[in-house]
């Protein structure tokens, strides 16, 4: 029961607004540390539990260092914003007229709801297309709807622009067989002696995947209208 | 055999060169921190391998603390003023290196999965796609500089300059993954599976499936990662229940059980990689603004999910 403390330490961590690096570590041994907590532990008893936690969070940190590869990538990025990259894909959204804030994202939903369904999940991405090309174009139509669009208007295109990508690779990927949490499904279910094959699971993910799509798309046409209506003002 | 060792290798070197940039950087007040910062965060690529556990767990210790105590700057780079200059002048031809690491990514995984050298597999089946990714960024950063006429030293400045505006929320994904060993270590997961069996109104099929669809999203966002969650939350709840005692079908209980989880992840600072560094990346100046633009979202699909586990999965 007491482990549930270092949780405990992650939500008021968070609330609180301290830094969240900062929060994982002191979570981590506040995690180990209820772990070893006990009737008649001794300090000797507690020191080592830190060191275990140490060590196990270590070990984790290491093998996990493949999350971080992915900014390989900003010296081609910084480079490409140097050239205008950005400013590029202004001007191509600018010259398409009639492609609005909304329509263009939502065209983005559906392009990465399929190719995530596909297996294709690395062909979006917040470093690799939102912040080069997604966010731009989307707050440059924005601009066109409306020509006084404020600071807090363009960080609600951009956080559009972010949200749709996550929400397209979330209800598009677990239509593709292969991917991670289908087989991670399927592997649990064998183990407790029940056997579905992947193609039953993913089958069952496009509802859902339906479902995403309407929801989102219709926010992001009531976007373009909030944008309209802001702008007649 | 290429895998994650010659990632990791480059990564290392990148972040050893943004270190040593950072001590020049007079422009950053701050120089001294980054410069520690992405020194210990180059130590652990380039040697974390051959370091103990307990050294690595030390260096992502030192690195909290310097992002904790506020030791972290950015630089502060000349205005560049001709970027839409030099964006009239590339035209198009601009968006060709920013799509070669999606094209060749996509290429090496269909591509090189197979391809056998001297009876050893050329990259490391398990990690193609990575391996492919890797490969795509630096042809496309070779590209890059030779279109643009740049030298590599103005790539790592590019690069550190953007790196600099992630800043810790860089490496705030992986350290995430690093508490989750030490929840499962501890069972913590266990401990909640147990209390949701224990204390959840479960009477009946559909106050379990929505104590399924709504635990997982809750226990997800705890968690920060849907895979966590799913084995503790399905073992509590919809292996018992829902597909024990009512005759769900398993395939459409977890199938939407995951994706419930999902719904959480889109609610939750724990996913940092998906809602805090985007935020970062885009200069939000609230942290959580990614995450408030998909609450809404995230809860009408929470409520879809719900009802359509208890409307199929009694059904087929």
């Amino acid at each position: 029961m007491w482990v549930l403390l270092g949780v405990l330490v992650v939500v008021v961590g968070f609330a609180a607004r301290l830094n969240p690096l900062l929060i994982v570590v002191v979570a981590a041994l506040v995690t180990g540390l209820a772990a070893v907590v006990a009737p008649g532990v001794t300090p000797a008893m507690l020191l080592a539990g830190a060191g275990e936690t140490l060590a196990v969070l270590g070990k984790g940190f290491k093998d996990n260092r493949y999350i971080s590869v992915t900014w390989l990538i900003l010296p081609l990025i910084g480079l490409l914003e140097r050239e205008g990259l950005q400013e590029r894909a202004r001007v191509l959204i600018q010259k398409l007229a009639g492609l609005t804030s909304g329509l263009l994202l939502l065209i983005y939903l559906i392009v990465r709801q399929i190719t995530a369904a596909f297996g294709l999940t690395s062909l979006g991405g917040h470093a690799q297309m939102v912040r080069p090309l997604i966010a731009p174009m989307a707050e440059a139509a924005a601009e066109t709807q409306n020509p006084n669009l404020g600071e807090a208007g363009r960080n609600r295109v951009k956080a559009f622009a972010a949200a749709t990508d996550n929400i397209g690779l979330f209800f598009g990927e677990d239509i593709f067989m292969a991917i991670a949490s289908i087989l991670l499904i399927k592997g649990f279910l064998e183990t407790n002696g029940i056997i579905v094959t992947p193609f039953a699971l993913s089958v069952w993910a496009i509802p859902t995947a339906i479902a995403a799509l309407l929801i989102h798309g219709t926010r992001l046409i009531l976007l373009d209208r909030a944008l309209q209506r802001e702008a007649a003002r | 055999m290429i895998g994650l060792p010659v990632l990791y290798a480059l990564a290392g070197l990148l972040f050893a060169v943004f270190a040593i940039g950072s001590t020049t950087d007079r422009t950053n007040p701050k120089r001294w921190g980054n410069a520690a910062f992405w020194g210990l965060f180059a130590t652990s690529f380039l040697a974390g391998t051959w370091l103990s556990d307990t050294v690595n767990g030390l260096l992502l210790v030192a690195m909290a603390l310097a992002a904790g105590f506020n030791l972290l700057g950015k630089g502060q780079p000349a205005p560049q003023a001709d970027r839409a200059e030099r964006a009239a002048r590339w035209g198009n031809r601009l968006f060709v290196p920013a799509l070669i690491p999606p094209a060749v990514t996509l290429a090496g995984t269909f591509l090189l999965k197979g391809v056998v050298i001297g009876g050893q597999p050329l990259v490391d089946p398990k990690q193609v796609t990575l391996v492919s990714l890797g490969l795509g960024i630096v042809l496309a950063t070779a590209v890059a500089l030779v279109m643009f006429r740049a030298s590599p030293a103005v790539a790592v400045r590019e690069g550190r300059r953007l790196m600099d505006q992630v800043g810790w929320a860089g490496l705030l994904p992986q350290a995430l993954a690093a508490l989750g060993a030490v929840f499962v270590a501890a069972k913590v997961g266990d401990v909640i599976g147990l209390l949701a069996g224990e204390y959840l109104p479960l009477n009946g099929p559909l106050m379990a499936v929505c104590a399924y669809t709504i635990g997982m999203a809750v226990f997800t966002a705890i968690m920060g990662n849907a895979f966590a969650a799913f084995p503790v939350m399905t073992a509590a709840i919809a292996l018992p229940l829902i597909i024990g005692q009512y005759g769900g079908d398993p395939a459409i209980v977890c199938a939407i059980g995951m994706l419930s989880g999902f719904c959480g992840t889109l609610m939750t600072p724990m996913a940092a990689n998906f809602n805090i560094v985007p935020a970062v990346l885009l200069d939000l100046p609230d942290r959580n603004g990614v995450i408030r633009v998909q609450i809404p979202t995230a809860l009408a699909l929470l409520a879809t999910n719900t009802v359509l586990m208890y409307a199929l999965a009694f059904r087929f």
